[in-house]
């Protein structure tokens, strides 16, 4: 085959994978726009959730919270675990290689074992009952492999040449990490932050064991949850309200947007200033 | 000859098994500036970085010997972070960080403690003013130091390395990624500097040696090969190769 002929097959299946992906894309949104819109009544989004009308509004409350709570517990120590991999430890450290090995099985673990562990711990071990706190807990051990790993790379692409600057100049290392490294490492670790929201969003094998799926706004840490994608999985699967699972769907996607939006411009801020 | 600033004793430095500067002797004098030249990986800008101890920022990094300031060992029981103050640090690549001008000024008496604003405003220019920079900056203070240019943004951090008052400065390549405008404002910058600070300069031109130092070490494979007055060394170099470096025969 000729170069030139090669060149045109190859620029064929490059644009048509584009293609394809896009295409994907577009008509999996398409599709939940047409299939979920006409049912977003005001009423899917009444204080409670009733039989006759599956409000939704309690499951997105319910999301926002555990959203919070999870990345309040899993964010710090990430940031930190990776703080100490990337500043404090030497190279070649046993505890490293225990550290990295550990993360990435964890990461590599299916979110229903994190679901069985959490309810056999958390739940029952513990005694916190299918509760907000306990979803929390188990999803934040869930992404903090993702924060870690995302944070440590982070870190690692600040160049070295900061740091020389700043102890060249008398700093401590609490300081350089502090003033100099940690803010130019920012936007990376709120990248890792945003696809942890992404899972937490999205998921439901690992809460249905932990959080339970009572459709009620909380009033304790202690209180039976349930996540938009947890009432979303329960309205198909219970059959009766497909069409308002789609309407959740709707919603679901709007919310991973904003959340997308709202953290590219919180990144693009930080660098900034 | 000034009183002596830097006194080095039978310094070794080894990376791992590797050695990298063998028995270096020498005698720095104050307020005066002294060259180090040799072809690339002769263990200059290592030794350079024995005098504030970045070299313990290298993993694997072992020194014997001596090194005083002021007849003071730094490696014995001193305070590594007081040290760094009082011997600053510019290096090969202007490294500004991502911050405003007046930030990285500030960033050094900071850690220091220093937080009087206006205090702070004094140290700012007259570090700006002394690193001959202060003209080109002084109505955007405010601004991203990376949005200067590259020889703007080396004086920056001339600067920086100014305002923690040091007493003696070194200087690692400074000039080797700047054009030839900057590189001369930044020598004639040395030349002023050298009134109140004694200067350490590692160069990879021989013509900045000659032009600016008072005293020039010539090293080769780790090794101190020949130290005196910049204009002796030039023009009657004692060891065979030294002169053959100077005169171009390799490096």
């Amino acid at each position: 085959m000729s170069g030139k002929m090669s060149s045109i097959m190859l620029r064929a299946l490059v644009y048509a994978a584009t293609a394809i992906t896009l295409g994907v894309l577009f008509f999996l949104i398409g599709y939940i726009l047409v299939k979920g819109v006409p049912y977003l009544t005001p009423s899917l989004f009444a204080l409670k959730y009733t039989s006759d009308n599956v409000s939704m509004f309690p499951a997105i409350i319910n999301t926002i919270v555990m959203t919070t709570l999870s990345l309040l517990i899993a964010v710090p120590f990430g940031i930190f675990t990776a703080i100490y991999l990337v500043e404090y430890a030497k190279r070649g450290n046993k505890l490293v290689e225990a550290i990295r090995l550990t993360t990435e099985t964890l990461a590599g673990i299916p979110s229903i074992v994190y679901g069985l562990f959490g309810m056999l711990f958390f739940v029952t071990y513990l005694g916190l009952g299918y509760s907000l706190i306990a979803g929390s807990a188990t999803l934040s051990i869930m992404i903090l492999p993702l924060v870690m790993r995302t944070s440590e790379e982070a870190l690692r692409a600040v160049p070295d040449s900061y740091r020389e600057a700043s102890f060249g100049i008398g700093a401590g290392r609490l300081r350089t990490v502090g003033k100099i490294v940690l803010p130019s490492a920012v936007p990376g670790i709120l990248a890792g932050v945003i696809l942890a929201i992404g899972r937490i969003v999205g998921e439901t094998a690992a809460l249905i064991y932990t959080a339970g799926t009572v459709a009620r706004i909380p009033e304790t840490v202690f209180s039976s949850t349930r996540t938009l994608s947890v009432h979303m999985y329960l309205l198909s699967s219970e059959g009766f309200n497909t069409d308002q699972a789609y309407a959740t769907a709707v919603v679901l996607l709007a919310i991973v947007l904003l959340i997308n939006t709202l953290s590219a411009a919180i990144a693009k801020k930080v660098t900034k200033a | 000859m000034n009183k002596e600033k830097v006194k080095i004793r039978n310094l070794d430095l080894f990376y791992g098994d590797f050695q990298a500067l063998t028995k270096v002797n020498m005698v720095i004098p104050e307020r005066e500036i002294t060259a180090f030249i040799g072809p690339s990986g002769c263990g200059k800008s290592t030794f350079l970085k024995t005098l504030n101890r970045m070299n313990d920022l290298v993993e694997g990094c072992r020194i014997t010997g001596e090194v005083l300031l002021d007849g003071e060992d730094i490696y014995k029981g001193t305070d590594v972070n007081l040290l760094r103050k009082r011997v600053g640090m510019v290096f090969q690549r202007p490294n500004p960080f991502p911050m405003s001008i007046y930030d990285n000024i500030a960033y050094g008496p900071r850690t220091h403690g220093i937080h009087s604003k206006v205090k702070l405003d004094e140290i700012v220019e007259r570090s700006l003013r002394n690193a001959a920079i202060w003209d080109e900056v002084k109505d955007r203070l405010k601004k991203s130091a990376l949005s200067i240019s590259g020889g703007q943004q080396q004086r920056v951090c001339i600067a920086r390395a100014l305002a923690v008052e040091p007493e003696v400065l070194l200087m690692d390549e400074p000039t080797s990624a700047l054009d030839p405008i900057s590189t001369a404002k930044i020598e004639d910058l040395v030349l002023e500097l050298k009134e109140d600070y004694t200067i350490i300069i590692v160069t990879h031109n021989m013509q900045q040696a000659a032009r600016v130092s008072d005293n020039t070490a010539f090293f080769l494979l780790g090794e101190v090969v020949e130290f005196g007055d910049t204009e002796s060394l030039f023009s009657i170099p004692k060891d065979k190769r030294t002169e053959d470096y100077i005169t171009g025969r390799f490096g």
